[in-house]
């Protein structure tokens, strides 16, 4: 167990470290790499704890298709190769007081749900059992997410068009 | 950790010892190895079948046949002033080479090239690793190989290679759902996502297994698709407008030089061979074929050999089909491309996922599978019709969208 410590301690400084690089960085391209590193982390968070498929769809879909999608965007619009002193300002203190008090929130909440609880990580669930879940137990949630999205995204071509 | 690793038996035991560590760097290595010398033998190949298409002589000088002259203009190139134009982003542009030939090399880990073999005593799988979640690394893979050539025009930091990326992306991210639909196909049928299980699933019996074990033939559509969506997101011909030259210079890649401008020309053609090594494991049964007959099942020449012969000679025969096509087909054009890719072979896929899902779900249920078949593929055809209906003709275009 010492070694998924060490590692996890690792992973996590990376995951700090990058994040505060996608906030700090007055180059948009770079915000979206630093942001893909922290991705990256979350799915190599995942695997220590054994769920090598969440992990991979992480993979596959944050940084394989959500962040390209960033960037391919970026690219269509202005493909800004100099940083932009206006992604900066003066809200630096109020930001990170927000941020603290949102770790704090997130961080007791998910202390309160599960802080008995120990994940058995020498039997990972193998993706037939995440299958299972989801298109059996879990259906009507995962429908309706799927419908959201939809929403989303019909939602969003009316917003784009302007006639 | 040891269950994360694989299904192999060389990690079955739960002991990582320094023999096992052994044969995984020694297979890491030969698997390296193997992939560039490959790539070597495949560029030679292709110039000289095409030399031969189009009654030229193709390269002759270097070495016997002109089989060393890849070697020569790889070490040309390393040789070569490396130059980095005074607009680029220099750390995105050092970076994205080797963003670019990661994954083509990392999708190859999971390739089977062979069955079950002892090494130093250990029994192990002839692949890198078998990931229980294989088809899923493919996808991820693939996908992960878009950064290279996207970061690669932005840092440029000039127009050229900008339009080629742009262009790039549209094309690998339009082509990804049609080749992620196109595994699709295979996995309803195959019920795993192990490349190893579903090697073994087309295993060789008798001449039999060619039509009725291998997936070509059950998921013949998916094989298509795939061939078709796996040739655009290499960008090879005729889905290469990527690099049109006439058009673009020399598309994402024209400011790098040197051994950069290598890595990016090495991970293009490592890719062509891995997408045809994929294809071999998922549709041509992969190392499966029949085996010396005359000597024992257990002997070396049967475990080690003629899986790993069956294996190359499938994956050079549809090498050959890529050379061929790219010798014949002239280049698509941009709104063809997107057509293909959009209005085509993703409806067709979608299509055909549902209906091999009801075939699975007969075979479960104890249906007629006839019926099924024929409504479902029914059905299919119906949607389609309507899909093909609803869009518009390119006569039909009313003004406002032009």
């Amino acid at each position: 167990m010492i070694a998924q410590n060490v590692a996890f301690g690792i992973l996590a400084a990376a995951m700090v470290v990058a994040a505060l690089g996608v906030v700090r960085t007055n180059n948009v391209v770079h915000a979206a790499l630093y942001l893909v590193v922290v991705l990256a982390g979350g799915a190599a968070q995942f695997i220590l704890l054994g769920q090598e498929f969440v992990a991979w769809v992480q993979v596959l879909v944050y940084i394989g298709a959500v962040i390209v999608l960033f960037l391919f965007g970026i690219m269509l619009t202005r493909a800004p190769m100099h940083p932009d002193e206006s992604l900066d300002n003066d809200l630096k203190w109020p930001a990170a007081v927000t941020a603290l008090f949102l770790a704090g929130v997130l961080g007791s909440l998910l202390i309160d749900a599960f802080h008995r609880t120990k994940i058995d990580i020498r039997q990972p669930i193998r993706t037939a059992a995440v299958t299972n879940a989801v298109f059996r137990t879990y259906i009507i949630p995962f429908e309706v997410v799927g419908v959201l999205l939809l929403a989303a995204l019909v939602g969003a071509v009316v917003l784009a068009r302007k006639d | 950790m040891s269950h994360l690793l694989a299904l192999d038996p060389l990690f079955q035991s739960g002991h990582v010892g320094f023999s096992v560590f052994l044969v995984v760097a020694v297979k890491v290595l030969v698997a390296f190895a193997l992939l560039l010398v490959s790539v070597m033998l495949y560029i030679w190949g292709m110039r000289k079948w095409i030399a031969d298409m189009q009654n030229r002589i193709g390269p002759n000088t270097a070495g016997p046949w002109g089989i060393l002259q890849t070697l020569a203009d790889g070490i040309k190139l390393f040789f070569k002033e490396q130059s980095i134009p005074d607009s680029a982003d220099r750390v995105v542009f050092r970076l994205a080479p080797y963003l670019s030939i990661m994954p083509a090399f990392l999708l190859f880990c999971i390739i089977p090239i062979g069955g079950q073999v002892s090494i130093f005593g250990h029994q192990t799988f002839l692949q890198v690793a078998d990931l229980p979640i294989g088809a899923l690394w493919i996808l991820a893979m693939s996908g992960l190989g878009v950064y290279g050539v996207m970061l690669a025009g932005w840092a440029s930091g000039s127009k050229y290679p900008l339009l080629g990326s742009v262009r790039a992306t549209g094309q690998l991210l339009s082509y990804e759902a049609a080749f992620s639909l196109g595994i699709l196909g295979v996995l309803v049928r195959a019920g795993t996502l192990s490349t190893h299980d579903i090697v073994s699933q087309q295993r060789w019996v008798n001449w039999h297994s060619f039509v009725s074990q291998w997936y070509w033939l059950p998921a013949f559509v998916p094989f298509v698709i795939f061939l078709i969506a796996a040739t655009a997101e290499t960008n090879h011909p005729p889905f290469d407008l990527v690099e049109a030259e006439q058009e673009l210079v020399g598309g994402f890649n024209t400011e790098y030089t040197g051994i950069r401008f290598a890595i990016f020309f090495l991970a293009e053609f490592m890719n062509v061979i891995t997408m045809s090594a994929v294809a071999t494991t998922l549709f041509l049964g992969g190392p499966s074929g029949p085996g010396l007959g005359f000597l024992s099942a257990g002997n070396a020449l049967n475990t080690w050999l003629m899986p790993v012969f069956w294996f190359g000679l499938k994956v050079i025969a549809l090498l050959f089909v890529t050379v061929w096509v790219r010798a014949s087909m002239p280049r698509m054009r941009y709104d063809r491309l997107m057509a293909l890719g959009w209005k085509y072979l993703i409806e067709i896929a979608i299509l055909w996922v549902l209906v091999a899902a009801a075939i699975e779900v007969a075979n479960v249920q104890n249906w007629n599978v006839w019926a099924t078949v024929l409504i479902a593929f029914g059905s299919a055809a119906l949607a389609y019709g309507v899909l093909y209906l609803a869009i518009p003709k390119p006569d039909e275009v009313v003004e406002e969208f032009r």
